[in-house]
């Protein structure tokens, strides 16, 4: 049952994925944007990993298609015609480092063996040692504030340098100036 | 948007319950799946779908581009007190243990709390941020 919903959310991926390159409206490009999201966020959920997919749909879907928007309202929603060329070039490259991606993959240990070196190192300590440590349920939240409280430290500093980038860029005050000239 | 009485109603109905959703994976983020970053982001969303429903006048008068702006380091403030916080008491920076000097379990939920709650205000301005300067530079 669980490969069945597997393959169906992996070939809704490829169908979007490959939608997304075909059309030139952006407009329509950006709604598929999150609908990928949305499918990334479902197979998450499959692989157990609600707290990822959470954060897949509601950044990824949500939040990330309304700033899209917004940089579609502000440029463009048609996109240019792409400039004719040969495609066989393109298309060996692309063909090389997608079977190199894929001959990658036979060395990835296997999904969800406990023997898995990612399980045999600090995940053991986390399971063992964080209810009684830190003793809260969601061992996720644990790691995540606690034990690697730098990385988030350091993750909200990312999102803070955004807003200060974003405002820097196109923010506040810099907007009402032509408008004041305009009236004049 | 104004116009159109269907969305403006929708958005009337579910603005209370999305914020109120945003509380619930904010604090409950210790229990089940979510914390500060997914409540920061439901939270902002929230006030997008407002100022697009009823426009990005109404949405700063509402929630002030200044408020915003202290609310966007206020919450990097919180995360990185606490951890001089910690520092102050004796213990490693973010170290949330010391926080309580009878029950260290009790520090580490009091830490992660107020980490959450920084993260939470952080992501929830910062996205709103964002959406008013995409929006304002429209107009």
């Amino acid at each position: 049952m669980e490969t069945l919903v597997d393959i169906f959310l992996l070939s809704l991926l490829v169908v979007t994925a490959i939608a997304s390159i075909r059309l030139r409206d952006l407009f329509a490009v950006v709604m598929l944007f999150g609908i990928y999201s949305l499918v990334s966020a479902s197979l998450f959920v499959v692989m157990d990993a609600v707290d990822v997919a959470f954060t897949e749909a509601s950044v990824g879907a949500g939040v990330a298609t309304v700033f899209m928007l917004g940089t579609l309202a502000l440029t463009t929603h048609r996109e240019k015609a792409p400039i004719a060329h040969n495609p066989l070039l393109p298309l060996l490259v692309v063909a090389i480092t997608g079977a190199a991606l894929v001959y990658g993959t036979y060395d990835i240990p296997r999904y969800g063996d406990p023997a898995n070196p990612i399980h045999q190192h600090v995940a053991p300590r986390y399971i063992q040692d964080s209810p009684h440590e830190i003793g809260i349920p969601n061992i996720v939240s644990s790691v995540l504030a606690s034990y690697r409280g730098y990385d988030t430290l350091g993750e909200t500093t990312v999102v803070f340098t955004a807003a200060i980038g974003v405002l820097l860029l196109i923010g506040g005050a810099r907007r009402r100036r032509p408008n004041k000239d305009q009236r004049r | 948007m104004r116009q159109y009485p269907i969305p403006r109603l929708v958005t009337k109905l579910l603005l209370p319950l999305i914020l109120l959703f945003a509380l619930y994976v904010q604090f409950h983020g210790d229990y089940g799946p979510g914390g500060g970053f997914q409540a920061g982001v439901i939270f902002g969303a929230g006030f997008i779908l407002y100022a697009l429903i009823y426009g990005l006048d109404e949405a700063r008068r509402i929630l002030p581009p200044w408020l915003l702006r202290i609310g966007v380091s206020l919450g990097v403030l919180i995360y990185a007190g606490v951890g001089v916080t910690g520092l102050l008491l004796g213990g490693n920076y973010l170290d949330y243990g010391v926080l309580d000097s009878h029950d260290p379990v009790h520090g580490q939920h009091l830490g992660i709390l107020l980490v959450e709650l920084g993260v939470g205000i952080t992501v929830s301005a910062v996205m709103v941020t964002i959406f008013y300067a995409f929006a304002g530079r429209g107009r």
